[in-house]
């Protein structure tokens, strides 16, 4: 099927989404270099951590899974924890896929760069803006694998990203989203939900399963009227 | 060395379907009714789950340390009606200063 009008990108949100999402992707980027750090020390290699900054494109997967690694874990305990905490973009994907258009290939491509920040910063009344996702996740990927790239090459001269307190922007970040979208009694008993099961289940689960298991509240608050 | 290969080639294969599932399954229609009320909460309950554990997941469970100074910080700023960038800037020099201080 070729791409007809309908899949052309508006230019705008695309600019608008790269925006949006500037200054986590250069916190991302400062991420980047430490994951590649990590990486290396975790014997990884060169080019396996930047390859997967592009394809697995998960910040907190690729940590997991490294350090795992760095610690000489099993190699199945690596990818279990990565997987694991990739089970939420299950949820992401299903929340971006009516906004994407165009053949299959094409949305597919665009659903990879639906990340937890390009995701975030393109929701608009309760809906995914295509553009917005597009934009805020390229910038995002640009930032992440090149800080990688930095990081494996040899860029220990930055220190520990959380030093400058890099590491709470990213739930400022999400906060601030979500102060945006909890504007009817549904979308607030979500959130309320979705962060008490997150929060319970933070000291006994694996990493991963609280943010997933958020997603009850989606569902509970979904089924009372309100 | 090959480990490291087999973990790109599982994390990143696994990674890629999950996040095409729902384009696959859904292709390109709208969500029949009953779950569109589902998905446009997704959004909240997946922010918030993301909120907690960003701010909370140490190594082994629950940690407090400057991350939370931080978004305590955000939510002032957000309070006070702050544009995105000066909530970011707050909550990241908040928790730089906490750490100065000697918090974790």
């Amino acid at each position: 099927m070729a791409d007809g009008p309908a899949a052309a990108l508006d230019r705008r949100e695309v600019a608008a989404g790269a925006r949006a999402v500037l200054p986590i992707a250069l916190a991302a980027t400062v991420f980047g270099v430490s994951y590649g750090i990590l990486a290396r020390e975790a014997g990884m290699g060169i080019a396996a951590p930047i390859v997967m900054s592009f394809t697995t494109f998960a910040g907190s997967a690729q940590f997991a899974s490294a350090s795992v690694l760095e610690q000489g874990g099993a190699l199945a305990a690596a990818i279990v924890a990565a997987v694991l905490l990739n089970l939420r973009y299950l949820a992401i994907g299903i929340s971006v896929a009516p906004s994407l258009r165009g053949s299959l290939a094409r949305r597919l491509a665009e659903a990879q760069l639906a990340v937890d920040e390009s995701w975030a910063v393109a929701q608009e009344r309760g809906q995914v803006v295509r553009g917005r996702v597009v934009g805020a996740g390229l910038m995002l990927m640009v930032g992440w694998c090149a800080g990688t790239a930095i990081g494996v090459i040899g860029g220990g001269a930055l220190g520990d990203p959380a030093v400058y307190g890099l590491d709470a922007m990213f739930p400022a970040l999400f906060l601030a989203l979500l102060v945006g979208l909890v504007s009817s009694a549904r979308a607030k008993r979500a959130a309320l939900i979705g962060a008490l099961v997150a929060l319970a289940l933070l000291p006994v689960a694996p990493p991963g399963v609280p943010v997933i298991a958020a997603v009850a509240g989606a569902l509970i608050a979904a089924r009372r009227p309100s | 060395m090959t480990e490291a290969w087999i973990a790109v080639a599982i994390v990143g294969a696994a990674t890629i379907a999950l996040k095409g599932a729902g384009t696959v399954v859904l292709g390109g229609r709208a969500l029949p009714e009953r779950f569109d009320g589902v998905v446009v909460l997704l959004a909240p309950s997946l922010l918030a789950g993301l909120v907690v554990v960003q701010t909370l997941q140490g190594d082994d469970g629950i940690a407090l340390d400057a991350r939370v100074a931080g978004l305590a910080a955000a939510a002032v700023a957000l309070l006070l009606r702050a544009p995105l960038l000066v909530v970011l800037a707050a909550a990241a020099g908040v928790a730089a200063a906490a750490r100065a201080l000697g918090a974790a």
